[in-house]
């Protein structure tokens, strides 16, 4: 079982042993995360449908109080002849699949050391709090770790844009059935027992869609492991920051100020205030990003914004 | 794929082979199974969805409902109980705290048809404001606290409860927690119980609680009590596994689970109730291991009880009082207890983790509101529900939030304590209103504070997944019903200062605020717009931001909508604004606060683009 590196990048094993619960006395721990509304709960369904269909005894635990808000959505899914405890102890998962690429980074501590396979979709959802800075040349709140980082670390990593390949089979939402195909290559489970399951399971409309990007789920890990090029393993960086920026100076002229208060109510940053002679104040000048909006909406020109052009930082 | 197309009947489903069901599932099932006519709740994390899965049987079999409140519920359950039939109410944790009043009464009281209550509680705080362990409370109230530790036990145990309480005239607790009641295990499902309505008991010494009854009743409290701890030495609702005589655990619950997980071969007591406890099952037990260990989440309720007969139990010296258990952690508290060998390299590789913390969602309502509120520079009381998010960067606009209801009179107590010189705002949705809001209006009117009431009416119960009441007008079940008009009731409290706001409509929503704050006396602000997820999600036709108009200034960031995102391309510095199409509903809020205009709905932009550039190159 020896590590190899192939052409597109993807780290395999040349002769991947497939889980099988058969026999076993520990459970098989996968664990499925994501965003809200991603289809989290929907994956670990099938999957313990299928187990429960093969006669395995399954736990399935989900925690999602606050998923419709945006937050984060994991299901624990153990399935075997025995199963105690319904939550994956961390380090014990073998298989961690990821809805969207920085959670599956987040839970990457469950997986089991040495053996345990990743696969992610490497969609981004980029949470509102990941914007939040509003200085000059901030860098985005979100991971910027790519596959390669997480193929060193791990036995086995996949990370595929099953979203941009559902999309283009005709279904966006169809990408948690593709990584379903794709969670399919790693167990002994017959293909038929996967598709007759899902087809029960998904909105009859949607059965075709589903079916499809199951196989292609399929053919991409086989494919990867082959070290046949595989459409959908572009990974886009984020951009980087911008370090050559502009500084600004703000200016008040207290004469014409009538303390409308405008500007205190508008200012994104909340850095105006009105003092107490009841005139615009730039109360604080660290946080004033230079955005000149005080300076549009005061109805009488008593503010203005003036750039101070840095020289570019090598 | 999304998981619309499965949902059967459940009483269509197949009687004596396993289903995959989650906690909350099952003890729908359970109580169904034990012939319950009325049930009744109030929405909450984690015990929500035993009562949406009340509403999937049949009307003839139960009536199923969300009441105003917890203790509603509860009295309502109370009432079909007093009338002789089976009656069961849920909550989660703190939801009993509400329901509390009726229950210690009950307690003496007792059952005419059987009364169960179910309680979720929420270890490891997933979506509440504490961390309570209900098991006191039933311990407090004197009844039966039930606790499964899987699906099967939920149903299970939630029809043996209806069994105990006829029995011995109680009414018994079932205790779940956030992970049972959300785990999905395998249950084995039978037919329906239907047990004989036994007609109002027209027993006044029994029924009325005046104090010449009350206390003919406590001793027959506490003789039940002991009864039921005599008849559980030998149930089979304790669960005795004898393996080697070093170590003995004492455990109930999820506890068992990740105790039978670490160590499959011990000698395990798995208790079915945590109150009251077999005492002498318990002593040979303890008898017969070298040393015991007593584990349980929470709080030491089983452990000190033990303590208190005189025998020696460990349990907390290893096991965390804060918190949810794992198997992880019970592994380490094991190992802390020289029961396990320190285990080694045990985890996968360690990312940074994202911040990802839950936001109102894009096209919130509450969002222009508490905009408008943070630019006022108000003291806010605030409320539980999906707001409470509006406490977090970047809308920053609540000051304390306690519990449901509490946000008005705790606004009329800082006007009273004189000291504060902000305007005082106290922001309360439409369900918490109805819950628990209108006694602290009345108040406040009564006691002529000089405060503001935003009443954040989304027209649905939002935070717990948008259920029913009685603002919406529609039942559990979605007949039409009755439809609260807030401003009549808000009048009869004695209000006269009364607004209606479009919340989308950020010029009114700003000066109409400015208003209620200047009028002296209590007004009320009615923020209307409904959610934009419940009852039906609501997708109109989406904004985008035009990049060569936008100078970056991150004023529309301050909404804190999810659509609003940074895009790749910079202006003086600053990121420059884009919208994500999937998740923008078109509310236009954003679009009211561009100063350059640079957000204009999607449509109006592209045709400007379709002008300028008519080949469509």
């Amino acid at each position: 079982m020896a590590k190899a590196k192939k052409d597109n990048s993807i780290a395999v094993l040349t002769d991947p042993p497939k889980l099988d619960p058969k026999g076993m006395k520990e459970p098989i721990n996968v664990l499925i995360v994501g965003v809200g509304g991603q289809g989290v709960i929907m994956v670990s369904k099938v999957l313990a449908q299928i187990c429960q269909n093969l006669g395995y005894q399954v736990k399935q635990s989900e925690v999602h109080g606050m998923a419709k808000r945006g937050g984060v959505v994991f299901s624990h899914v153990r399935f075997g002849n025995n199963v105690w405890s319904p939550t994956i102890p961390m380090g014990k998962a073998d298989v961690l699949i990821a809805l969207e690429w920085a959670e599956g980074l987040r839970w990457m501590n469950y997986l089991r050391p040495g053996t345990g396979i990743f696969i992610a979709d490497t969609k981004r959802i980029v949470p509102p709090f990941a914007c939040r800075s509003r200085i000059l040349g901030a860098d985005i709140g979100y991971s910027r770790d790519t596959p390669d980082d997480v193929r060193e670390k791990v036995a086995e990593a996949f990370a595929l844009d099953a979203t941009e390949m559902a999309t283009k089979a005709g279904n966006e939402r169809a990408a948690n059935t593709l990584l379903l195909g794709a969670l399919s290559t790693t167990l002994t489970f017959p293909v038929e027992e996967w598709k007759k399951t899902i087809a029960k399971m998904v909105p009859p409309k949607t059965v075709e869609v589903n079916l499809a990007v199951f196989d292609q789920g399929q053919y991409w890990i086989d494919g990867s492991r082959k070290g046949e090029p595989v459409e959908g393993a572009a990974f886009v960086p984020l951009v980087q920051p911008e370090i050559n920026s502009v500084r600004t100076t703000l200016e008040i002229t207290d004469e014409w100020c009538k303390g409308c208060d405008i500007c205190v109510k508008m200012c994104p940053e909340r850095c105006l205030i009105l003092n107490k002679d009841q005139v615009a104040e730039l109360a604080e000048p660290d946080k004033c990003t230079g955005c000149h909006i005080c300076e549009w909406l005061c109805p009488d020109f008593a503010i203005s914004i003036n750039p101070i052009i840095q020289e570019a930082v090598a | 794929m999304s998981s619309k197309a499965e949902q059967a009947s459940p009483t269509a489903i197949k009687t004596g082979i396993t289903h995959q069901m989650t906690g909350n599932e099952a003890i729908a099932r359970g109580a169904w199974e034990a012939g319950v006519k009325v049930a009744a709740a109030y929405p909450g994390t984690p015990s929500t969805e035993i009562m949406e899965n009340m509403a999937h049987y049949p009307v003839g079999d139960v009536h199923a409902q969300w009441s105003t409140n917890e203790k509603v519920a509860l009295d309502v359950a109370i009432g079909a109980s007093f009338a002789g039939v089976r009656a069961i109410s849920m909550m989660k944790h703190v939801g009993l705290n509400v329901a509390s009043d009726a229950l210690m009464s009950q307690s003496y009281i007792g059952v005419h048809g059987g009364l169960v209550l179910i309680v979720c509680d929420d270890p490891g705080i997933h979506s509440s404001q504490n961390e309570q362990d209900s098991r006191i409370f039933g311990r407090f109230a004197q009844i039966p606290v039930l606790e499964p530790s899987d699906a099967q036990e939920a149903l299970d145990f939630t029809k043996v409860a209806f069994d105990i309480s006829e029995r011995f005239d109680t009414p018994v607790m079932v205790r779940s927690t956030t992970r049972i009641s959300h785990t999905r295990s395998p249950v084995l499902v039978s037919e329906r119980e239907t047990p004989k309505d036994l007609g109002f008991n027209s027993d006044v010494t029994k029924n009325v609680m005046v104090p010449g009854h009350a206390r003919t009743r406590h001793p027959i409290v506490i003789d039940r009590l002991e009864r039921l701890a005599e008849e559980l030495e030998t149930s089979d609702l304790n669960q005795l596994e004898l393996g080697s005589s070093k170590i003995g655990i004492i455990t109930a619950s999820m506890s068992y689970v990740y105790v039978k997980e670490n160590l499959p071969d011990a000698s395990v007591l798995k208790l079915g109730l945590s109150f009251p406890l077999p005492k002498k099952l318990i002593q040979d037990f303890c008898a017969k291991h070298d040393r015991v260990i007593v584990v349980e989440e929470l709080e030491p309720v089983i452990e000190n009880e033990i303590k208190s007969w005189g025998l020696k139990v460990e349990g907390k010296e290893f096991f965390p009082r804060i918190g949810e258990l794992s198997p992880e952690q019970v592994r380490i508290s094991f190992e802390n207890a020289g029961v396990l060998e320190p285990e080694v390299n045990a985890l996968g590789p360690q990312f940074e983790p994202l911040i990802r913390p839950p936001v109102l969602c894009a096209g919130c309502p509450h969002a222009m509101s508490y905009t408008a509120i943070r630019s006022l520079d108000v003291r806010v009381a605030g409320d539980i529900g999906c707001y409470t998010l509006a406490v977090g960067d970047p809308l920053t606009a609540i000051d304390t939030t306690v519990a449901m209801g509490s946000s008005i009179a705790n606004a009329v107590g800082m006007y009273l304590a004189g000291t504060e010189t902000k305007p005082i705002v106290a922001t309360i949705g439409d369900s918490t209103f109805i819950h628990s809001g209108i006694p602290p209006l009345i108040d406040a009117v009564y006691n002529q504070a000089n405060i503001t009431v935003i009443l954040l009416d989304n027209h649905i119960t939002a935070m717990t997944g948008g259920q029913e009441n009685p603002g919406t007008g529609k039942t559990l079940r979605g007949e039409q019903t009755h439809q609260v008009n807030f401003e009549e009731m808000i009048r009869a409290c004695g209000v006269e200062w009364i607004e209606r706001v479009d919340s989308y409509d950020a010029a009114s929503m700003m000066q109409t605020m400015r208003e209620s704050i200047d009028y002296r006396g209590v007004s009320v602000l009615i923020a209307d717009r409904p959610c934009v997820l419940d009852p039906v999600k609501i997708k109109g036709p989406t904004m985008s931001v035009d990049a060569k108009d936008c100078n970056a200034c991150q004023g529309c960031m301050n909404l804190g909508c999810p659509a609003l995102l940074w895009s790749d391309e910079w202006y003086e510095g600053r990121h420059v604004v884009k919208i994500d199409p999937t998740a923008c509903i078109g509310c236009s809020v954003c679009a009211q606060f561009c100063p350059t205009g640079a957000i204009q709905p999607t449509l109006v932009l592209d045709q400007k683009a379709a002008k300028a550039c008519p080949s469509g190159v």
